[in-house]
């Protein structure tokens, strides 16, 4: 493998450039879940019946987990500062934090889809349950790929390397948990 | 993504002798998986090339049923309706998303933007090389699907729910998933690739080129990478839960369940009048490059196109819904369509306008790429003044979904994506092979391709203001449309299209022969302004092994008074 180009570490446009392009990733992201959510909105301006359904999402579990990434999202603030004093090993160490942070809102999603799913509430019971299931999914989906990437990102931080990627994905894990944001009162407060 | 993120400082000639190859790279490397955009923009050229063959056999394969229905075909055999389905779809949807898509915006866009801006490389080159490799699964996909169960999808390019949701319909309970999912990873690819162009265009450019001093083809790819980029969000989002109706069980399209038909139409739409621009962008742009260094002299109006191409990107948001005027949607809301559709025949007649300005007083020089530039312009305009008359809503009712519709988007397509390809591969030729094309072959392929694409579409003009309907199997079965001079019409176009598939051999007989023994190039031989001329001719891997040039001044600085030579390099110092 031959070593990176000089393009990679010119910055002409005065910000760096893995920091340029996880804005334009997230550009990208937010028209994605905009079309989702944008479609979910005008279909429940469209049936007002779909309230009832609503009514069944549980304010516990959305809360609990809102907390919970809220929560991790904070430990990647401080992993970044970590790794801007150049403390790689402090830095992976919270990264780990913001792993366990994920997992948790994982393993909560994953009882109160048992729950609801046994008691007949599937993706295919009515459209909003249609769009319950899957805005909800996609999201926890960008969970595990933002657990996976920085289980990598906190194995080289360890080390005291490439410790920029820190604050990298610290970007990419609040928009994932700003898209959260839009999603829980869309999804349960929204009766 | 993790892999390839650099560190965001150090000096630009820090490592630069070990990326200009010391080692000897093996095939694999080099070929098979490389990390070299210009090895990466000749896959997806290539790939694409392929896709054209097949999209233009299909094309070839239902033109003939047209017109001599119930023939066996020779090469196809006997074309069935489920088979015209099937060509119908999958030519539109190949030929869009696997022939223009790569090869204007992919294709081009690598080899282009890191030797135009003056940089060794993409700024991720593993990025630009997975994003290569989902493309090519994607492609795997769109063919496969042709040979399970069932057959290809059938239910036309934009895939308009019911039909394309329910396999009691469609009768392809296979071929519709294959056809949603390709095209999904169609999608993600290029996102991949735009970011790439996005963040190399705006952080690695050489030293001294400003924002006015960047080529205009290289702002074009980029603004069509992120009109991309913002338009093809909702419909990824479409596509997830169009899987979900087909392979689940959700009914999002189905309205017997409380779903909405339309969302569909609105979500593909939505990207789908933008995807116009992201293609007809970087044609616009090959051929501002084209023109100037033929015509010798200064591109007129250079931040006059840019704006233009801004508000363009910016209005092609708003015209969605002129696609839909017959969907049911309320009147009011298409009053307000057709005046945006409108309107955005403005900045692209200012666009013909700048480049017919260039041309005003030039010194011309007819060669092949320049007169594929000079009929993209006329044979646009076309497609661009037929379009006005289907915006108008009014006059939509009556000719939609006729061949007047299917003639006006040829005619913009073809340009874009056919005559825009041949201006920039022909004129980029020298630099990505190092050898000159035969002139001659080249003029000869440029008529008899050019001559027989206006009798293809001309004359579906005709037959669509009579009445003839799309996607129909065999017009046999409508005495209205089966008189003798619409048959006659129909054989017309397509025997136009036989001459014009069979010209596409003396190009590819051009490529090959002047690859192997076409004079040597040299490397400036059009004595071009930009930088990727200053390379050798092909550019190694690392473009400029000797030290990357710095930009002096603006990319059109021909036939400035006062110097001796007509031209003046980017790189040239004061």
């Amino acid at each position: 493998m031959s070593a990176r180009p000089i393009a990679t570490t010119r910055s002409t446009s005065g910000m760096p450039t893995p920091r340029l392009a996880v804005w334009w990733v997230i550009a990208s992201e937010i028209v994605i879940f905009g079309g989702l959510l944008g479609s979910y909105i005008m279909h429940r301006i469209a049936h007002g019946a779909w309230a009832e359904h609503a009514a069944n999402t549980n304010v516990y579990f959305g809360t609990t987990n809102t907390f919970v990434l809220l929560t991790s999202s904070l430990f990647a603030v401080l992993a970044h500062q970590a790794a801007e004093r150049g403390e790689g090993k402090k830095a992976a160490n919270l990264l780990y934090l913001v792993i366990g942070g994920g997992a948790i809102f994982l393993a909560i999603k994953a009882t109160e889809w048992s729950m609801e799913i046994s008691h007949g509430m599937t993706i295919t019971a009515n459209t909003f349950w249609s769009f319950y299931y899957t805005a909800a999914g996609i999201h926890a989906l960008h969970v595990v790929a933002g657990m996976i990437i920085m289980l990598f990102v906190a194995q080289t931080a360890k080390r005291n390397e490439e410790l920029h990627r820190v604050e990298i994905i610290g970007i990419y894990w609040h928009f994932v948990d700003v898209v959260w944001i839009f999603l829980f009162p869309l999804l349960y407060i929204a009766k | 993504m993790a892999e390839s993120i650099p560190v965001g400082h150090g000096s630009d000639d820090a490592d630069h002798g070990e990326h200009g190859g010391h080692h000897e790279m093996t095939f694999g490397e080099k070929y098979i998986f490389p990390l070299d955009h210009k090895m990466i923009s000749m896959q997806y050229m290539f790939t694409g090339m392929f896709m054209a063959i097949i999209g233009g056999f299909f094309a070839y394969a239902f033109r003939m049923q047209l017109a001599f229905p119930g023939m066996e075909v020779p090469g196809w055999g006997h074309v069935s309706p489920a088979d015209y389905n099937s060509l119908v779809t999958n030519h539109g949807t190949i030929m869009i998303f696997w022939v223009a898509m790569p090869v204007l915006i992919a294709a081009f866009g690598n080899y282009l933007i890191p030797l135009m801006i003056g940089a060794d490389d993409m700024v991720f080159p593993k990025i630009n090389r997975l994003s290569y490799q989902i493309f090519l699964l994607s492609a795997v996909i769109i063919l496969a699907a042709f040979f399970v169960e069932g057959g290809a999808f059938g239910g036309a390019w934009t895939a308009y729910p019911p039909l394309s949701t329910k396999a009691e319909y469609n009768l392809t309970p296979l071929g519709q998933t294959f056809w949603i999912v390709a095209v999904a990873l169609e999608f993600v690819a290029f996102l991949l690739g735009g970011i790439n162009f996005i963040t190399t265009a705006m952080n690695s450019r050489a030293p001294g080129m400003k924002m006015w001093d960047i080529p205009m083809v290289v702002w074009m790819i980029v603004i069509a990478s992120i009109l991309f980029m913002l338009s093809v969000g909702p419909l990824l989002a479409g596509g997830i839960m169009m899987i979900f109706d087909q392979q689940v069980g959700t009914a999002f399209f189905d309205p017997d369940q409380g779903g909405d038909p339309v969302l569909w139409q609105h979500l593909f739409w939505f990207f789908g009048h933008p995807e116009v621009y992201v293609v007809l962008l970087p044609a616009v742009g090959i051929v501002a490059e084209v023109i100037t260094v033929f015509s010798r002299k200064k591109l007129f109006g250079y931040k006059t196109i840019l704006y233009t191409a801004i508000g363009t990107g910016v209005l092609s948001f708003t015209v969605w819904a002129h696609h839909q005027f017959i969907s049911g949607i309320d009147p009011r809301m298409a009053n307000v369509f057709t005046v945006t559709t409108l309107l955005i025949s403005v900045p692209i007649a200012e666009m013909m306008f700048v480049y017919i300005a260039t041309l005003y007083g030039g010194s011309i020089t007819l060669t092949t790429p320049m007169l594929w530039a000079l009929s993209f312009i006329f044979e646009f305009l076309i497609g661009g003044i037929t379009g006005i008359f289907l915006g108008a809503s009014g006059n939509d009712i009556f000719l939609h979904d006729t061949y007047f519709v299917l003639a006006h988007f040829h005619y913009t397509f073809y340009p874009i994506a056919i005559i825009g390809t041949f201006a920039g591969f022909t004129f980029w030729f020298p630099k990505m092979f190092g050898r000159m094309m035969n002139d001659g072959l080249g003029k000869l392929h440029f008529w008899l391709t050019v001559i027989p694409f206006n009798l293809i579409f001309l004359p579906l003009f005709v037959l669509g203001t009579a009445g003839q309907h799309r996607r129909i199997f065999d017009y046999t079965n409508f005495p209205d449309l089966a008189l003798p001079w619409m048959q006659d019409l129909r054989v017309l176009a397509t025997v136009s299209l036989c001459v014009m598939l069979g010209a596409q051999l003396i190009f590819f007989y051009n490529v090959i022969t002047s690859w192997m023994s076409g004079p040597t190039a040299g490397k400036n031989p059009w004595n071009s302004n930009t930088l990727e001329w200053t390379a050798t001719s092909p550019p190694p891997h690392g473009n400029w092994p000797e030290g990357l040039p710095t930009c002096y001044r603006g990319p059109y600085e021909y036939s400035v008074e006062g110097r001796e030579s007509d031209f003046w390099p980017q790189d040239e110092p004061a």
